[in-house]
């Protein structure tokens, strides 16, 4: 794909269950693909309850929101938010003292063809649930990527996700896996990808094993991709290559035990270099 | 009995992955097929149709439905028979 081309993909993201990692997804994806200059835009259509502004930590440059930008109170260039630290990035903050019926699809249709121009990327974050806000959020997506945990009841609601998402018509549709823990998968006690996909039967856009380091971020507000040595970073940043084009290889997450990466160091230091 | 007891034993050595795969796989087939019910109506328009090259039955009689039991999902057919197609063997 080349930088900045006329064609605009806008790419939502949804679960049916809340909490599985939905705005660190497209908080992380999103700012990914502002470093590598791609010029992006995220919408929040979480109306009444908020967090992709916390999550980016840009809380404090809110000014307006989007049902305003709906109703004609401001601009839309006078909404957007733009993130100092990635200049190519811009947050359409949703409304937090408003609700997700306040706005119709054919709205989030018309807001999204006013940006297509001077986007490359626009990512919808989509609220939990199957009712109005997840119906907006769809309305002008042309892919979907499904946000899943792996236990039984997220993965329950994906599935429930991926037929309303058919059934509107999508033909990209792609899974990402948060939280995996390898070794918990190893040990008999957490689905695997594979068991995730053999039900599921959509195609895998990435895996993002539990990392401590992604409440330490949001603690901060800072998006956890600028962490060089933080798993879920390479994940997000993996994710963000993928959607560009880019074939990057799924990691096998087969050493990440102490006793695994001890087994790895004593064969380093005998290994006689 | 022995089933009973071979059973108990087999899911206690299953881990609770195993047990979430299964749990995943019942929910997911009775999720799909009560959230579509065309799908069994056209699966009901299909067996009519290719059962009746054989046989007379009841078509408003018939019934297909998915039922659950413990640890299987089933397919219930009901076709109550009216008569059989006289053999064309020449």
């Amino acid at each position: 794909m080349d930088k900045k081309n006329s064609e605009c993909h806008v790419i939502v993201v949804t679960s049916g269950k809340g909490g599985v990692g939905k705005t660190t997804t497209v908080a992380n994806v999103s700012t990914s693909l502002a470093k590598m200059g791609y010029r992006v835009a995220v919408m929040d259509l979480d109306i009444g309850l908020k967090k992709l502004d916390l999550i980016l930590g840009l809380e404090n440059r809110v000014i307006y929101d989007i049902v305003q930008v709906i109703e004609g109170e401001c601009t839309l260039k006078q909404a957007l938010v733009r993130d100092k630290r990635f200049p190519e990035l811009h947050m359409l903050p949703a409304a937090q003292t408003r609700n997700k019926d306040e706005i119709t699809p054919e709205q989030v249709k018309d807001l999204c063809s006013q940006m297509r121009p001077d986007f490359d990327f626009v990512l919808i974050d989509c609220p939990a649930g199957i009712e109005q806000g997840f119906r907006n959020a769809i309305a002008a997506a042309d892919q979907a990527l499904v946000v899943t945990n792996p236990e039984v009841s997220a993965v329950r609601d994906a599935d429930r996700i991926i037929g309303m998402l058919e059934s509107a018509g999508f033909q990209d549709i792609k899974l990402i896996v948060n939280r995996i823990r390898p070794d918990m998968v190893r040990h008999g006690d957490m689905l695997s990808i594979e068991d995730l996909i053999e039900h599921l039967c959509i195609d895998l856009l990435g895996v993002v094993p539990e990392d401590r380091n992604v409440v330490v971020s949001t603690n901060r507000g800072e998006p956890i991709i600028l962490n060089d040595r933080s798993s879920a970073a390479l994940a997000f940043n993996n994710i963000a290559r993928r959607i560009i084009g880019e074939e990057v290889e799924f990691p096998t997450f087969q050493d990440d035990s102490f006793w695994d990466r001890l087994r790895g160091l004593g064969r380093n230091l005998f290994s006689g270099r | 009995m022995f089933d009973l007891i071979s059973k108990l034993f087999y899911r206690e050595n299953m881990t609770s992955r195993d047990i979430a795969k299964e749990r995943l796989r019942l929910v997911l087939v009775h999720d799909r097929s009560s959230s579509s019910p065309e799908l069994l109506n056209a699966l009901k328009e299909d067996l009519i149709r290719v059962i009746r090259e054989y046989m007379e039955i009841d078509e408003d009689a018939l019934v297909v439905d998915l039922a659950n039991e413990e640890d299987a999902v089933a397919l219930i057919a009901n076709i109550p028979v009216k008569g059989f197609r006289r053999a064309v063997n020449q």
